[in-house]
Protein backbone atom coordinates (compact mmCIF):
# COMPACT_ATOMS: atom_id res chain seq x y z
CA UNK A 1 0.00 0.00 0.00
CA UNK A 2 2.50 2.11 0.67
CA UNK A 3 4.05 1.99 -2.33
CA UNK A 4 0.70 2.69 -4.25
CA UNK A 5 0.84 5.73 -2.38
CA UNK A 6 4.49 6.55 -3.33
CA UNK A 7 3.76 6.02 -6.96
CA UNK A 8 0.14 8.31 -6.88
CA UNK A 9 1.69 11.22 -4.87
CA UNK A 10 4.99 11.01 -7.01
CA UNK A 11 2.66 11.22 -10.52
CA UNK A 12 0.53 13.65 -9.25
CA UNK A 13 3.79 15.67 -8.05
CA UNK A 14 5.33 15.38 -11.86
CA UNK A 15 1.99 15.83 -13.68
CA UNK A 16 1.16 19.17 -11.93
CA UNK A 17 2.12 21.62 -14.49
CA UNK A 18 0.70 25.17 -14.20
CA UNK A 19 -0.47 24.66 -10.76
CA UNK A 20 -2.79 26.00 -8.58
CA UNK A 21 -6.35 24.61 -9.57
CA UNK A 22 -5.61 22.86 -12.64
CA UNK A 23 -4.19 19.67 -10.68
CA UNK A 24 -7.47 19.16 -9.01
CA UNK A 25 -9.26 16.71 -11.27
CA UNK A 26 -6.07 14.57 -11.59
CA UNK A 27 -5.89 14.45 -7.66
CA UNK A 28 -9.19 13.26 -8.02
CA UNK A 29 -9.34 11.33 -10.64
CA UNK A 30 -6.74 9.21 -8.65
CA UNK A 31 -8.08 9.80 -4.96
CA UNK A 32 -11.16 8.86 -5.93
CA UNK A 33 -10.66 6.00 -8.33
CA UNK A 34 -8.54 4.22 -5.28
CA UNK A 35 -10.99 4.42 -3.03
CA UNK A 36 -8.59 6.37 -0.94
CA UNK A 37 -11.67 9.52 -0.39
CA UNK A 38 -14.86 9.74 -1.52
CA UNK A 39 -15.78 12.66 -3.96
CA UNK A 40 -17.80 14.14 -1.00
CA UNK A 41 -14.89 14.24 1.21
CA UNK A 42 -12.37 15.75 -1.09
CA UNK A 43 -14.43 18.32 -1.85
CA UNK A 44 -14.82 18.99 2.39
CA UNK A 45 -11.09 18.83 2.01
CA UNK A 46 -10.42 21.37 -0.68
CA UNK A 47 -12.71 23.67 1.49
CA UNK A 48 -10.61 23.45 4.34
CA UNK A 49 -7.07 23.07 2.39
CA UNK A 50 -8.76 26.77 1.49
CA UNK A 51 -8.12 28.04 5.16
CA UNK A 52 -4.47 26.10 6.23
CA UNK A 53 -1.61 27.15 4.86
CA UNK A 54 1.24 25.60 2.66
CA UNK A 55 0.93 24.17 -1.28
CA UNK A 56 -2.10 22.45 -1.80
CA UNK A 57 -0.52 19.53 -3.69
CA UNK A 58 1.48 19.22 -0.45
CA UNK A 59 -1.64 19.62 2.08
CA UNK A 60 -3.74 16.47 0.45
CA UNK A 61 -1.08 14.53 0.44
CA UNK A 62 -0.40 14.94 3.68
CA UNK A 63 -4.01 14.26 4.36
CA UNK A 64 -4.55 11.09 2.43
CA UNK A 65 -1.43 10.02 3.63
CA UNK A 66 -2.33 10.32 7.49
CA UNK A 67 -6.18 8.92 6.46
CA UNK A 68 -4.71 5.42 5.52
CA UNK A 69 -1.34 4.47 7.25
CA UNK A 70 -1.03 7.26 9.88
CA UNK A 71 2.36 9.29 10.46
CA UNK A 72 4.30 6.59 8.15
CA UNK A 73 1.73 7.07 5.08
CA UNK A 74 1.91 11.01 5.29
CA UNK A 75 5.64 10.90 5.26
CA UNK A 76 5.54 8.69 2.25
CA UNK A 77 2.81 10.64 0.86
CA UNK A 78 4.37 14.16 1.16
CA UNK A 79 7.70 13.41 0.32
CA UNK A 80 6.10 11.65 -2.99
CA UNK A 81 5.01 14.85 -4.34
CA UNK A 82 7.73 16.80 -3.35
CA UNK A 83 10.58 14.44 -5.04
CA UNK A 84 9.61 15.28 -8.62
CA UNK A 85 9.54 19.30 -8.39
CA UNK A 86 13.02 18.91 -6.02
CA UNK A 87 14.90 17.06 -8.40
CA UNK A 88 14.05 18.62 -11.60
CA UNK A 89 14.67 21.93 -10.73
CA UNK A 90 17.50 20.80 -9.58
CA UNK A 91 18.84 20.22 -12.57
CA UNK A 92 17.14 23.46 -13.86
CA UNK A 93 18.71 25.69 -11.27
CA UNK A 94 22.01 24.19 -11.85
CA UNK A 95 22.07 24.59 -15.73
CA UNK A 96 20.20 28.30 -15.33
CA UNK A 97 23.27 29.47 -13.38
CA UNK A 98 25.01 28.47 -16.72
CA UNK A 99 22.76 29.21 -19.49
CA UNK A 100 21.48 32.30 -17.94
CA UNK A 101 23.47 35.01 -20.13
CA UNK A 102 22.44 32.94 -23.26
CA UNK A 103 20.42 35.05 -25.51
CA UNK A 104 18.14 32.28 -26.24
CA UNK A 105 17.35 31.68 -22.80
CA UNK A 106 16.94 35.64 -22.45
CA UNK A 107 15.09 35.57 -25.27
CA UNK A 108 12.33 33.14 -23.87
CA UNK A 109 12.81 35.02 -20.51
CA UNK A 110 11.67 37.78 -22.61
CA UNK A 111 8.59 36.47 -24.04
CA UNK A 112 7.73 34.94 -20.56
CA UNK A 113 8.14 37.71 -18.17
CA UNK A 114 5.26 39.49 -19.20
CA UNK A 115 2.87 36.38 -19.19
CA UNK A 116 3.88 36.07 -15.52
CA UNK A 117 3.03 39.25 -14.16
CA UNK A 118 -0.53 38.83 -16.53
CA UNK A 119 -0.83 36.12 -14.78
CA UNK A 120 -0.65 37.39 -11.06
CA UNK A 121 -2.41 40.06 -12.47
CA UNK A 122 -5.27 37.85 -13.20
CA UNK A 123 -5.23 35.89 -9.83
CA UNK A 124 -6.23 38.98 -8.74
CA UNK A 125 -9.06 38.90 -10.99
CA UNK A 126 -10.15 36.07 -10.21
CA UNK A 127 -9.47 36.42 -6.16
CA UNK A 128 -12.25 39.43 -6.62
CA UNK A 129 -14.44 37.55 -8.37
CA UNK A 130 -15.22 35.05 -6.06
CA UNK A 131 -14.16 36.58 -2.85
CA UNK A 132 -16.08 39.60 -3.49
CA UNK A 133 -19.52 38.51 -5.16
CA UNK A 134 -21.95 36.26 -3.55
CA UNK A 135 -21.96 32.53 -4.21
CA UNK A 136 -24.33 30.93 -6.90
CA UNK A 137 -26.05 34.26 -7.16
CA UNK A 138 -27.33 35.08 -10.78
CA UNK A 139 -27.00 38.54 -11.86
CA UNK A 140 -29.37 39.82 -14.07
CA UNK A 141 -29.13 43.64 -13.33
CA UNK A 142 -26.79 46.36 -11.76
CA UNK A 143 -28.90 45.93 -8.69
CA UNK A 144 -28.40 41.97 -8.48
CA UNK A 145 -24.76 43.05 -8.74
CA UNK A 146 -24.58 45.28 -6.25
CA UNK A 147 -27.26 43.19 -3.58
CA UNK A 148 -24.61 40.30 -4.38
CA UNK A 149 -21.71 41.99 -3.11
CA UNK A 150 -20.13 40.90 -0.01
CA UNK A 151 -19.14 44.48 1.96
CA UNK A 152 -17.73 43.13 4.87
CA UNK A 153 -14.55 41.94 2.65
CA UNK A 154 -14.81 44.48 0.13
CA UNK A 155 -14.02 46.94 3.60
CA UNK A 156 -11.27 44.34 5.19
CA UNK A 157 -10.01 44.56 1.63
CA UNK A 158 -9.88 48.37 1.52
CA UNK A 159 -8.43 48.69 4.79
CA UNK A 160 -6.07 46.00 4.15
CA UNK A 161 -4.80 48.09 1.02
CA UNK A 162 -4.56 51.43 3.10
CA UNK A 163 -2.70 49.82 5.66
CA UNK A 164 -0.28 47.68 3.43
CA UNK A 165 0.33 50.26 0.65
CA UNK A 166 0.80 53.33 3.19
CA UNK A 167 2.89 52.02 6.22
CA UNK A 168 4.63 49.12 4.17
CA UNK A 169 3.90 46.19 6.28
CA UNK A 170 5.47 43.08 6.07
CA UNK A 171 3.15 40.63 4.46
CA UNK A 172 2.60 38.89 7.61
CA UNK A 173 1.30 41.66 9.72
CA UNK A 174 -1.27 41.81 7.09
CA UNK A 175 -2.09 38.66 6.98
CA UNK A 176 -2.34 38.54 10.78
CA UNK A 177 -4.77 41.97 10.69
CA UNK A 178 -6.81 40.65 8.46
CA UNK A 179 -7.37 37.75 10.25
CA UNK A 180 -7.88 40.40 13.22
CA UNK A 181 -10.95 42.10 10.78
CA UNK A 182 -12.84 38.77 9.80
CA UNK A 183 -13.15 37.60 13.51
CA UNK A 184 -14.37 40.85 14.23
CA UNK A 185 -16.52 42.23 11.19
CA UNK A 186 -17.98 38.21 11.07
CA UNK A 187 -17.97 37.02 14.69
CA UNK A 188 -17.95 40.16 16.89
CA UNK A 189 -19.99 42.86 14.98
CA UNK A 190 -23.24 40.34 14.91
CA UNK A 191 -23.52 40.04 18.50
CA UNK A 192 -24.32 43.34 18.33
CA UNK A 193 -27.11 43.60 15.50
CA UNK B 1 36.36 27.48 10.22
CA UNK B 2 34.36 31.33 9.83
CA UNK B 3 33.10 30.47 6.04
CA UNK B 4 31.53 27.03 7.10
CA UNK B 5 29.61 28.63 10.53
CA UNK B 6 28.77 31.25 8.14
CA UNK B 7 27.12 28.71 5.93
CA UNK B 8 25.56 26.87 8.83
CA UNK B 9 24.01 30.16 9.95
CA UNK B 10 22.75 30.77 6.41
CA UNK B 11 21.06 27.32 6.07
CA UNK B 12 19.23 28.20 8.92
CA UNK B 13 18.48 31.38 7.62
CA UNK B 14 16.97 29.96 4.39
CA UNK B 15 15.09 27.06 6.65
CA UNK B 16 13.68 29.89 9.06
CA UNK B 17 13.00 32.08 5.80
CA UNK B 18 10.74 29.48 4.23
CA UNK B 19 9.42 27.78 7.07
CA UNK B 20 7.67 31.55 7.65
CA UNK B 21 6.80 31.19 4.03
CA UNK B 22 5.02 28.35 4.02
CA UNK B 23 3.17 28.76 7.64
CA UNK B 24 1.63 32.58 5.97
CA UNK B 25 0.62 31.39 2.56
CA UNK B 26 -2.90 30.75 2.21
CA UNK B 27 -4.99 30.03 -0.98
CA UNK B 28 -2.02 28.68 -3.32
CA UNK B 29 1.06 29.43 -5.08
CA UNK B 30 0.68 33.02 -6.53
CA UNK B 31 -0.31 34.03 -2.66
CA UNK B 32 3.63 33.07 -1.97
CA UNK B 33 5.23 35.12 -4.46
CA UNK B 34 4.54 38.55 -2.40
CA UNK B 35 5.74 36.52 0.41
CA UNK B 36 8.76 35.38 -1.19
CA UNK B 37 9.90 38.58 -3.18
CA UNK B 38 9.66 40.72 -0.15
CA UNK B 39 11.75 38.12 2.20
CA UNK B 40 14.69 36.96 -0.42
CA UNK B 41 14.68 40.11 -2.33
CA UNK B 42 14.13 43.42 -0.20
CA UNK B 43 15.07 41.61 3.18
CA UNK B 44 18.07 39.17 2.59
CA UNK B 45 18.97 40.67 -0.93
CA UNK B 46 19.66 37.11 -1.73
CA UNK B 47 18.29 37.45 -5.41
CA UNK B 48 18.71 40.71 -7.58
CA UNK B 49 15.22 42.20 -8.21
CA UNK B 50 15.55 41.69 -12.02
CA UNK B 51 16.11 37.76 -11.54
CA UNK B 52 13.37 36.98 -9.00
CA UNK B 53 10.72 37.20 -12.32
CA UNK B 54 12.69 34.75 -13.91
CA UNK B 55 12.25 32.06 -11.11
CA UNK B 56 8.83 32.95 -11.09
CA UNK B 57 8.51 31.65 -14.80
CA UNK B 58 10.62 29.13 -14.51
CA UNK B 59 9.26 27.84 -11.58
CA UNK B 60 5.57 28.12 -13.34
CA UNK B 61 6.62 26.07 -16.40
CA UNK B 62 8.53 23.53 -14.97
CA UNK B 63 6.02 19.98 -13.55
CA UNK B 64 5.97 20.01 -9.81
CA UNK B 65 4.25 21.72 -7.67
CA UNK B 66 4.90 25.58 -8.06
CA UNK B 67 5.77 26.62 -4.49
CA UNK B 68 7.96 23.75 -4.12
CA UNK B 69 9.90 24.58 -7.40
CA UNK B 70 9.97 27.83 -6.49
CA UNK B 71 11.73 26.86 -3.26
CA UNK B 72 14.33 24.58 -4.49
CA UNK B 73 15.16 27.25 -7.08
CA UNK B 74 15.57 30.16 -4.29
CA UNK B 75 17.14 27.99 -2.13
CA UNK B 76 19.76 26.45 -4.41
CA UNK B 77 20.41 30.47 -5.68
CA UNK B 78 21.23 31.25 -1.81
CA UNK B 79 23.42 28.11 -0.74
CA UNK B 80 23.51 25.57 -3.59
CA UNK B 81 21.84 21.98 -3.14
CA UNK B 82 21.74 22.17 1.23
CA UNK B 83 20.13 25.50 0.40
CA UNK B 84 17.73 23.92 -1.85
CA UNK B 85 16.91 20.88 0.62
CA UNK B 86 16.25 23.83 3.41
CA UNK B 87 14.17 25.92 1.57
CA UNK B 88 12.01 23.03 0.63
CA UNK B 89 11.89 21.14 4.40
CA UNK B 90 11.29 24.68 5.74
CA UNK B 91 8.21 25.45 3.09
CA UNK B 92 6.98 21.79 3.77
CA UNK B 93 7.05 21.60 7.60
CA UNK B 94 4.60 24.08 8.32
CA UNK B 95 1.61 22.33 6.15
CA UNK B 96 2.79 18.99 7.33
CA UNK B 97 2.50 19.60 10.56
CA UNK B 98 -1.00 21.49 10.24
CA UNK B 99 -2.59 18.77 7.98
CA UNK B 100 -1.52 16.04 10.01
CA UNK B 101 -3.49 17.40 13.55
CA UNK B 102 -6.23 18.17 11.39
CA UNK B 103 -6.37 14.74 9.75
CA UNK B 104 -6.93 13.46 13.67
CA UNK B 105 -9.30 16.31 14.48
CA UNK B 106 -11.53 16.37 11.02
CA UNK B 107 -14.77 16.48 12.19
CA UNK B 108 -13.94 19.19 15.29
CA UNK B 109 -12.02 21.80 12.75
CA UNK B 110 -14.67 21.58 10.20
CA UNK B 111 -17.02 23.21 12.99
CA UNK B 112 -14.25 25.72 14.53
CA UNK B 113 -16.46 29.00 13.44
CA UNK B 114 -13.42 31.39 14.95
CA UNK B 115 -11.39 29.83 12.71
CA UNK B 116 -13.48 30.56 9.23
CA UNK B 117 -14.18 34.17 10.37
CA UNK B 118 -10.58 34.50 10.75
CA UNK B 119 -10.08 32.85 7.06
CA UNK B 120 -12.84 35.40 5.27
CA UNK B 121 -10.55 38.07 6.67
CA UNK B 122 -7.20 36.74 5.30
CA UNK B 123 -8.87 35.70 1.94
CA UNK B 124 -10.04 39.12 1.32
CA UNK B 125 -6.13 40.31 2.51
CA UNK B 126 -4.35 37.88 0.57
CA UNK B 127 -5.69 39.76 -2.66
CA UNK B 128 -4.35 43.07 -1.24
CA UNK B 129 -1.19 41.38 -0.85
CA UNK B 130 -0.74 39.75 -4.46
CA UNK B 131 -2.51 43.12 -5.76
CA UNK B 132 1.00 44.39 -4.26
CA UNK B 133 3.08 41.77 -6.00
CA UNK B 134 2.04 42.89 -9.65
CA UNK B 135 2.60 46.60 -8.54
CA UNK B 136 5.62 45.76 -7.73
CA UNK B 137 7.01 43.38 -10.71
CA UNK B 138 5.27 45.53 -12.64
CA UNK B 139 7.52 48.44 -12.37
CA UNK B 140 10.49 46.45 -12.64
CA UNK B 141 8.82 45.26 -16.13
CA UNK B 142 10.38 45.97 -19.70
CA UNK B 143 7.40 47.85 -21.97
CA UNK B 144 7.75 46.97 -25.70
CA UNK B 145 4.78 47.10 -27.36
CA UNK B 146 5.42 43.17 -28.09
CA UNK B 147 5.79 42.94 -24.35
CA UNK B 148 2.91 45.14 -23.37
CA UNK B 149 0.91 42.90 -25.78
CA UNK B 150 1.71 39.62 -24.47
CA UNK B 151 0.75 40.69 -20.78
CA UNK B 152 -2.16 41.86 -21.52
CA UNK B 153 -2.95 38.93 -24.01
CA UNK B 154 -1.97 36.64 -21.12
CA UNK B 155 -4.02 38.62 -18.49
CA UNK B 156 -6.87 38.32 -20.66
CA UNK B 157 -6.91 34.67 -21.32
CA UNK B 158 -5.82 33.83 -17.64
CA UNK B 159 -8.68 35.47 -16.13
CA UNK B 160 -11.57 35.01 -18.21
CA UNK B 161 -10.79 31.52 -19.94
CA UNK B 162 -9.80 27.82 -18.40
CA UNK B 163 -6.87 28.02 -20.63
CA UNK B 164 -4.12 26.04 -18.51
CA UNK B 165 -1.51 28.82 -17.99
CA UNK B 166 1.62 26.43 -19.18
CA UNK B 167 0.12 27.01 -22.60
CA UNK B 168 0.34 30.61 -22.12
CA UNK B 169 4.01 30.65 -20.33
CA UNK B 170 5.14 28.46 -23.65
CA UNK B 171 3.78 30.49 -26.07
CA UNK B 172 5.06 33.53 -24.42
CA UNK B 173 8.65 31.57 -24.46
CA UNK B 174 7.93 30.94 -28.15
CA UNK B 175 7.33 34.22 -29.14
CA UNK B 176 10.11 35.68 -27.22
CA UNK B 177 12.62 33.02 -29.53
CA UNK B 178 10.91 34.35 -32.38
CA UNK B 179 11.71 37.38 -31.60
CA UNK B 180 15.30 36.98 -30.41
CA UNK B 181 15.81 34.62 -34.12
CA UNK B 182 14.49 38.21 -35.80
CA UNK B 183 16.77 40.62 -33.95
CA UNK B 184 19.60 37.67 -35.14
CA UNK B 185 18.71 38.02 -38.84
CA UNK B 186 18.36 42.03 -38.26
CA UNK B 187 21.91 41.74 -37.30
CA UNK B 188 23.24 39.46 -39.72
CA UNK B 189 21.34 41.07 -42.63
CA UNK B 190 22.81 44.72 -41.51
CA UNK B 191 26.84 42.90 -41.40
CA UNK B 192 26.22 41.86 -44.93
CA UNK B 193 24.92 45.50 -46.39
CA UNK B 194 27.60 46.62 -44.14
CA UNK B 195 30.04 44.47 -46.15
CA UNK B 196 28.74 45.04 -49.39
CA UNK B 197 29.30 48.94 -49.49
Amino acid sequence: MYLDLFITFFKIGLFTIGGGYAMIPLIQQEVVAHGWLTLLELTDFIAVAESTPGPFAVNIATFVGMEMGGLPGALVTTAAVVLPSFIIILFIAKAFTNFQQNKWVQGALYGMRPVVIGLIASAVVLLMSTGFIGEGVKIHSVGDFFASLQYLEIIIFIIGSFVYFRFKLHPIKLILISAGLGMLFFGVLPMFY
Amino acid sequence: MESTTSQKEKLLTVFITFFKIGLFTFGGGYAMIPLIEYETVERHHWIESKDILDIFAIAEATPGVIAINTATFVGYRVAGFWGSLMATLGVVIPSFTIISLIALFFEEFQSLEWVGYAFKGVRAGVIVLILGAVVKMGKKGEYTPLTVLILILAFGLASFTDINVIYLLLGGAVTGLFYQLWLNRKISNGKKTGEDK
